[in-house]
């Protein structure tokens, strides 16, 4: 075998060996964030949440994983089967892709590109199409539901999204998440999130929605529509969901860590652990959110998008424009 | 593996008048007897067009569990425990009710001290009934903190409960001329130490819930309820307050001392979930005053008066009604001179409550009726008993 | 309605939000209230009612002041205690004792006393009803068991227990 293809400066090596640790990342990841959330979920709630399994009940999510695996995988008796077991991993394949371009640190870069911030917004619209396969083949009227929420929710927050993103791509010039981040500094007054802070509000609403999480967490909401629309799954496609779930929160946060916090930048500490802090700050907003907020009702969630965040969003980018054509 | 027939999601009796039509278009729906936010074992069929309800009707049943029946076999006495069972929120308004009939046909006086000690442990079970369903409210319409705040102040009434009766939730403490037993020297100023720190917990529950924005777009003109049309199904309670109407047994038939004690009786007029949510907050208000009231003036005395051990009430027919958390709680016991009931009707507010449910929800989001349903506080054992 | 009272509408929203983010927030920085059993304990127990229990006599605590006049059972509306006398042989009858419910011509104290704790709805008609005060609550709250058979109390067993344990 040729001896390139094993070294690092060999692409292809590289980025298996990238994927490889992305895999790892998510899969640690997302033990820690379910803890995390659990944690923060009891001590709101006054309670101490996981507790007994592991110290202070770390290893909780982990024996979770393992029931979830071991349960018996049940196929609804009338649903597509082909479409609901496709749903979950549908769910969670285009989550490994966006974390390439996520700016971990100024020298890491598994696969340069400069149409970054494209490849995150394109793989992630993915998720809705695992959604409406996940509530039509479940043979289930309240998943059918749960999956026309999700349908309409996550069309209508794509676009105050992409226009809250193209304001910093416009003020950064380039859609390179590493070279958004690098135009940042270190400081909070360098950040696009202080310069811009409408974009970051808009941005940072409609990554919650796109997520699914309350406020605007309809597609899943259990106290209405039992579970939406992953009331049929057991097992491990439960698990793929959940899997799914949190790695988008991560991606989103990490999306915006970089856009609007100035990503691995900061002082002290080398830029991964920059970019992590940022990531988890942004993460326990998110959950901060859930368990602290009642729902928003469907006619409600669309009016927010299409009446207020896309005008916002509009206005936002026309300002940003402006001011990149005037030479800012 | 069994092939799959198609007729065995055909229905019952109850879902064949809903039967799908010759249009695609409509989706039936049995909000089915297991589902997180009906409050208890309660089906409702829907016909829906997309997310708006077209048509519902309940189905009941699910939990009767003949209690009527059970009160004809047992003694006077005997039946009792169950009143604790029928409406476990408010078990101690159940428990008035009936003992207050049984009272009324037998001709047996209450002392004073029991008055007032049977005012204030149904006033604490009130104020508990009403945290639990805001909590619960709150967590059908997707928060879930605010049920753990509302468990922990309800924790120290059930402690309180539990130093007076023994018991946290199914309480049977009332006996016909009394109470079961005298309440420990602490009560009064447990009560007032409890009311005080209620008093501090409402502006929290004001900012964190009442004033939020998500919230009133859930509540605020969901489930208008004219009057007519509340007082046509017998609505009672706080979804008759909620519609403008000034309407308390406490204050209309004045039982165990009542009009002894001054307080309000909140009413809004602007008739929807909203109305009927703050109606039941500033209630938490109306029972801390009337509970500060009731043990500042305990009298010295018998908590229970002389009763025979079987008792055997003159052939006759007597009615009690007591306000409950829900609404108008009626039981009417009729003797014909045994040791046992001839029979026992208990009126239950929830089943007038709900039953206004179908004309409120036509129309409206399926999340708007999870919120309307969440408003008129049912309790589902209560409607089927 | 107005732009600015749209505005004031929108700004109002936006602090409600601001202002419950802070009491979640205080809260996640306060003490838990929960009380993690069993390395902690509520410390109430003592008015709580668990099941009844058999109060012995002053002189010999483990005989129970009961005088098996049957009353209690008669009072249950779940027909859950069971007190059991030696029945009076009749004339010609010959073999083991036979046990009846009391009240039975003869006996003043009960053989057995058996509590089906599973039918029981703690409404104290027991405890009241009984003319020597034999029956009380036990502050038995932590009653947990595999086997439906271990609600069936046998309380006189319980009530000699309860006296070696005092005595020891």
């Amino acid at each position: 075998m040729n001896a390139d293809i094993l070294s690092l400066s060999y692409p292809l090596t590289r980025l298996v060996l990238w994927l490889v640790l992305i895999f790892a990342f998510i899969g640690l990841n997302a033990l820690i964030l379910v803890w995390v959330e659990r944690k923060v979920a009891g001590y709101v709630q006054l309670r101490p949440g996981p507790l007994h399994v592991g110290p202070i009940g770390l290893l909780q999510p982990l024996v979770d994983a393992i029931k979830l695996m071991a349960k018996q995988l049940v196929t609804p008796a009338a649903g597509d089967k082909v479409l609901f077991w496709a749903a979950p991993l549908l769910a969670f394949a285009p989550v490994t892709v966006c974390f390439l371009p996520l700016p971990f640190d100024a020298r890491f870069n598994p696969l340069p590109m400069n149409l970054g911030l494209v490849l995150i917004l394109s793989f992630s619209g993915l998720g809705v199409v695992s959604l409406c396969l996940a509530g039509w083949g479940s043979n289930n009227k309240w998943s059918l539901l749960g999956a026309a929420r999700a349908v309409s929710q996550a069309v209508a927050y794509e676009v105050p999204l992409l226009l809250a993103v193209m304001a910093v791509a416009i003020t950064a010039g380039s859609l390179d998440l590493y070279a958004i981040t690098a135009k940042q500094g270190g400081w909070p007054w360098q950040w696009y999130g202080v310069k811009n802070p409408l974009a970051f509000f808009i941005f940072l609403v409609c990554a919650v929605a796109e997520t699914n999480r309350a406020p605007f967490d309809l597609p899943e909401a259990e106290s209405e529509l039992t579970a939406g629309f992953h009331t049929e799954y057991s097992g491990m496609g439960f698990g793929l969901f959940f899997l799914a779930e949190y790695a988008n929160m991560i991606i989103v946060s990490g999306v915006a860590a970089a856009l609007f916090l100035g990503g691995w930048q900061g002082p002290f500490l080398p830029g991964v652990w920059w970019f992590l802090v940022k990531i988890y700050c942004i993460l326990f907003f998110i959950i901060w959110l859930r368990w602290t907020f009642p729902r928003v009702r469907f006619d409600q969630l669309l009016n927010i998008s299409w009446k207020w965040l896309t005008p916002l969003a509009l206005l936002d980018f026309a300002l940003a424009v402006v001011v990149a054509g005037l030479g800012g | 593996m069994q092939a799959f027939d198609p007729n065995a999601l055909r229905g019952d009796q109850s879902s064949v008048r809903f039967e799908p039509g010759p249009t695609e278009d409509k989706l039936i729906l049995s909000m089915g007897p297991q589902h997180p936010s009906t409050h208890g074992v309660l089906r409702i069929m829907l016909e829906l067009d997309g997310e708006y309800i077209l048509r519902a009707e309940p189905i009941l049943g699910y939990i009767h569990r003949m209690h009527e029946w059970m009160a004809e076999q047992k003694t006077y006495m005997q039946f009792m425990p169950n009143m604790g069972r029928v409406d476990y929120l408010h078990a101690m308004a159940w428990n008035w009710a009936y003992a207050g009939a049984v009272e009324r046909l037998a001709g047996i006086e209450v002392p004073e001290r029991a008055d007032h000690i049977r005012v204030a442990v149904t006033e604490l079970n009130r104020i508990s009934s009403h945290l639990l369903w805001w909590g619960a409210y709150l967590l059908d319409l997707g928060a879930f903190t605010p049920i753990m705040y509302a468990f922990d102040d309800r924790e120290r009434i059930l402690d309180i409960l539990q130093d007076v009766t023994g018991s946290r939730l199914t309480y049977s403490y009332f006996t016909f001329g009394g109470v079961y037993g005298d309440v420990p020297e602490t009560f009064a100023a447990r009560c007032l130490e409890f009311t005080k720190y209620l008093r501090t917990r409402l502006p929290m529950y004001k900012d964190l819930v009442t004033d939020n924005v998500i919230l009133r777009g859930r509540c605020e003109g969901i489930g208008d309820l004219p009057v007519d049309i509340a007082r046509r199904y017998g609505a009672t309670g706080p979804v008759l307050r909620g519609s403008g109407i000034a309407t308390d047994t406490r204050k209309a038939e004045p039982y165990g001392g009542y009009d002894r004690y001054e307080f309000r009786i909140p009413v809004y007029t602007e008739c929807d979930a909203m109305a009927r949510y703050m109606v039941r907050l500033d209630e938490l208000e109306t029972s801390c005053d009337i509970i500060d009231q009731a043990v500042a003036s305990l009298p010295e005395g018998p908590f229970q008066a002389k009763v025979g051990k079987t008792l055997k009430p003159p052939k006759g027919e007597a009615c009690f009604a007591v306000e409950g958390a829900r609404g108008k709680i009626l039981v009417t016991v009729r003797s014909d001179g045994g040791p046992k009931p001839y029979r026992v009707k208990l009126r239950a507010p929830g089943f007038s409550n709900m039953s206004l449910f179908c004309e409120l929800a036509r129309g409206t989001l399926l999340a708007d009726a999870v919120s309307i349903l969440g408003s008129l506080d049912l309790v589902i054992p209560e409607i089927d008993r | 309605m107005s732009v600015p009272e749209k505005l004031r509408e929108v700004l109002t929203g936006l602090k409600s939000l601001a202002i419950g983010l802070g009491i979640t927030g205080r809260a996640f920085c306060e003490k838990n209230v929960t009380v993690i059993y069993p390395k902690e304990e509520v410390d109430n127990l003592a008015s709580f009612h668990g099941h009844v229990e058999l109060v012995g006599k002053e002189e010999a605590p483990d005989v129970p002041r009961c005088v098996a006049c049957g009353a209690c059972a008669k009072a249950c509306p779940s027909s859950c205690l069971h007190i059991l006398c030696p029945v009076p042989a009749k004339e010609g009858d010959e073999g083991p004792v036979k046990m009846g419910p009391a009240p039975q011509k003869g006996s003043k104290t009960p053989g057995q006393v058996i509590l089906d704790y599973s039918l029981c709805s703690l409404c104290g008609q027991c405890v009241k009803t009984c003319p020597v005060d034999s029956l009380r609550f036990s502050h038995h709250a932590y009653f947990v068991a595999t086997d439906r058979k271990a609600f069936t109390l046998d309380l006189m067993e319980r009530l000699r227990r309860q006296a070696l344990e005092n005595c020891l």
